[in-house]
């Protein structure tokens, strides 16, 4: 509906003319000469998932500055070219081409959207780019050209799932927005709820701009779930949990388990709705380690103190100083030999949610697993973590009930 | 029973916030023939007023009074959507009248930068605004729940509606307004100030949109795109009902609300989406200019 008559015409037209006039305003962090070296950010910074973005792009210019700070990169320090994605995978297309053709950056840390994951992956491989993603995802994909350092599904969602299960959950609710991440989260967790005997009693998706959910509660409502396993994006979120709010639900009536609310989405929900629910991720603002103190003190010293800490922030910051690990291993910013150096193995970096390790095969990290509850502050609790950090396994291919089902890549 | 019952009401109060939020284009885009692409950018400063008036109360007053911060809001967010309305008709849409495509541009140029700007004051991430305690929750009749925030813009759309429509056909603006609309010309020979009454009308569509900001900033999230998500709805009800007709308007909408809801009981949302297109396309190929029309003299329609 959102590209009905005139306004489609009207933004193919203007659009052109926009794009072009936006890309005389790339901001720069300074000149380059030999003594810098480039990396491109690129996140939608305009549009629905804004919201979301924002926080992973200030996560890498947190990183960005205080490796400079403490000498750069093998003496080199590292300047940032930014571009807006607008929430647009065809706008993430051509930035990225941009940013590598153009920009001629070392790398590119950016995306959130598994759409625009997806819209840019060919740009990174025809180019031998490389790309740093730093959000949790639905797994199925292991390009060469990119590092991801969000949870693959089984540090995220399956473990959540089996959490849920041993809770004594029997009848699951799947709630998502329409698009690639939540299809093949609910594809996957269908296959591992079946596979334990338990239920799905129903399975929805919603567009990315809806703002109504009263017709999908009437459904909830008739299909009385035991918890509703919740992958909307963006400011679907927001409407969901109010409107589910002023029908009188709350997390005693209907649990959810949410894979894309963290401490930010929260904060603009409302905690006062959210309390009580759960999510899963692998670090909360909460995550009791050393190095977490000092990320949360400095993110908020330079962000202002109301601001909060999140898992794919988290990740994203990972994603740069891993990045430098792999540089100072190579000895070298040629894409080639950094990769070469991750393929080797032994690329880790003691983060704020203990140490990770990109594996080398399939270009994921070994993360811990948390489960949270939303406190009536807005911030997240852990209730629940695995003991040692899991192996990432984006195929799923050490599950048997994965393997028996087929689950497989949705393009 | 019951499920139909939530089903209706899910429907009425669907139908009632696209009324909300096309009543100020059936002003705008019906009366005037203005294609006002920055209706939405009217509708989210709406929203961010709210947001305004909530954090200016929770500064100033105590915490007795604070809940009211929603009944100061209604009038703010009117009075800067009028304003604003006011403003842009005069530096822009008063240069552009009769010439469609350039206000078309024009106006969207405008949405973009009010969406930048919104996003330069308030930031990217969307602002919480919180539902007044006696808005929150809802009343819970033999199985069904009703909100009391959808039962409030029922009422609130309705009181909307009946002062468009005092304004519209019963005061002698609404004469003037009118005349003008119909034939301008005549209207001017007769001593009317043409100019002063493009202005007020203008403001008048945006404030309404400003009220439409209000009270969806209680439904969802309050960010630089929240307008975008609601324009597209409000030009189909407005083109549906019958451009110039407040009564098509209100038949509009509530066909658009009630296909969208009950289409969606039985199908997906995205399916959904498609039925409501297809009622509106196809009842367009029969009534190309909707349900209502108005009857002139004039050749060039």
């Amino acid at each position: 509906m959102k590209k009905s008559g005139l306004k489609f015409i009207l933004a193919a037209v203007a659009g052109a003319v926009f794009v072009s006039g936006l890309s005389g305003c790339t901001k720069t962090s300074s000149q380059a000469d030999a003594s810098t070296v480039k990396v491109g950010l690129l996140h939608s910074l305009t549009g629905a998932m804004a919201i979301s973005e924002k926080s992973v792009r200030d996560a890498e210019v947190l990183a960005i500055e205080e490796i400079n700070a403490a000498g750069g990169v093998f003496g080199k320090k590292i300047e940032y070219v930014e571009e807006d994605g607008a929430s647009e995978p065809s706008t993430f297309a051509t930035k990225a081409e941009k940013l590598i053709n153009s920009d001629k950056v070392a790398t590119v840390f950016g995306c959130w959207t598994s759409s625009s994951r997806k819209a840019v992956k060919p740009v990174f491989e025809e180019y031998g780019a490389l790309l740093w993603y730093p959000v949790q995802y639905e797994g199925m994909e292991s390009s060469p050209n990119i590092i991801y350092t969000g949870a693959a599904p089984n540090q995220q969602i399956v473990p959540a799932i089996e959490y849920l299960i041993e809770k004594g959950y029997k009848k699951f609710f799947l709630l998502g927005s329409d698009y690639v991440f939540p299809r093949t989260a609910n594809m996957i967790i269908s296959a591992q709820v079946k596979a334990s005997g338990l239920e799905i009693v129903g399975e929805e998706y919603a567009s990315m701009d809806q703002t109504d959910f009263a017709a999908i509660i009437s459904k909830i409502e008739a299909a009385k779930p035991d918890v509703i396993i919740n992958t909307l994006n963006g400011t679907g979120n927001v409407s969901f949990f109010k409107q589910m709010a002023e029908k009188n639900h709350s997390s005693d009536d209907y649990m959810t388990m949410s894979f894309s609310i963290a401490e930010e989405e929260v904060a603009t929900i409302g905690a006062d709705i959210l309390k009580g629910h759960m999510v899963c991720w692998n670090y909360y603002q909460t995550t009791d380690t050393e190095r977490n103190k000092a990320f949360v003190k400095a993110y908020k010293e330079k962000f202002g103190e109301n601001r909060v800490t999140s898992d794919p922030a988290e990740a994203a910051y990972d994603a740069v100083y891993l990045w430098k690990a792999a540089c100072e291993k190579a000895n070298s910013f040629e894409v080639n030999k950094v990769l070469e150096a991750i393929k080797s193995g032994g690329i880790s970096f003691d983060a704020p949610e203990g140490k990770v390790e990109i594996n080398g095969e399939n270009h994921h990290l070994a993360k811990t697993v948390r489960i949270g509850v939303v406190d009536a502050g807005g911030l997240i609790n852990e209730v629940y973590a695995t003991p040692k950090p899991v192996e990432p396994d984006p195929y799923l291919k050490t599950y048997d009930w994965a393997v028996a089902a087929g689950v497989q890549p949705l393009e | 029973m019951a499920q139909f019952i939530n089903t209706l009401f899910n429907a009425l109060s669907l139908s009632s916030i696209i009324l909300l939020t096309s009543l100020g284009l059936a002003v705008t885009f019906g009366l005037m023939r203005v294609i006002n692409m920055a209706h939405g950018e009217f509708v989210m400063l709406g929203a961010y007023t709210t947001y305004a008036v909530q954090n200016l109360f929770s500064a100033v007053f105590p915490k007795s009074i604070q809940p009211l911060y929603y009944f100061a809001a209604i009038p703010a967010a009117f009075a800067a959507a009028f304003a604003l309305g006011s403003l842009l008709e005069f530096l822009v849409i008063s240069r552009l009248y009769k010439r469609v495509v350039d206000s078309l541009l024009a106006t969207w140029g405008i949405s973009l930068i009010l969406q930048q700007a919104a996003r330069s004051i308030f930031g990217t991430q969307g602002v919480n605004v919180t539902a007044p305690p006696f808005l929150q929750g809802g009343i819970s009749i033999g199985g069904c729940t009703f909100s009391y925030n959808r039962i409030f813009i029922m009422v609130l759309v309705g009181i909307c509606l009946f002062a468009v429509y005092l304004v519209m056909y019963k005061s002698g603006f609404g004469k003037q307004m009118r005349a003008v609309m119909q034939n301008r010309a005549m209207a001017q020979c007769m001593g009317i100030n043409s100019r002063m009454v493009d202005n007020v009308t203008f403001a008048i569509g945006s404030g309404l949109a400003g009220i439409a900001g209000c009270s969806v900033a209680l439904l969802g999230s309050v960010d630089s795109t929240v307008g975008q998500n609601y324009i597209v709805n409000a030009f189909m009800a407005v083109v549906l009902g019958g451009v110039g007709k407040l009564l098509g308007t209100v038949l509009g909408s509530s066909i658009i609300g009630s296909a969208s809801i009950f289409a969606e009981n039985y199908t997906s949302s995205s399916i959904a989406k498609a039925i409501v297109l297809l009622i509106v396309i196809v009842f367009l190929q029969k009534r190309p200019q909707g349900f209502f029309v108005i009857k002139n003299r004039s050749l060039d329609e």
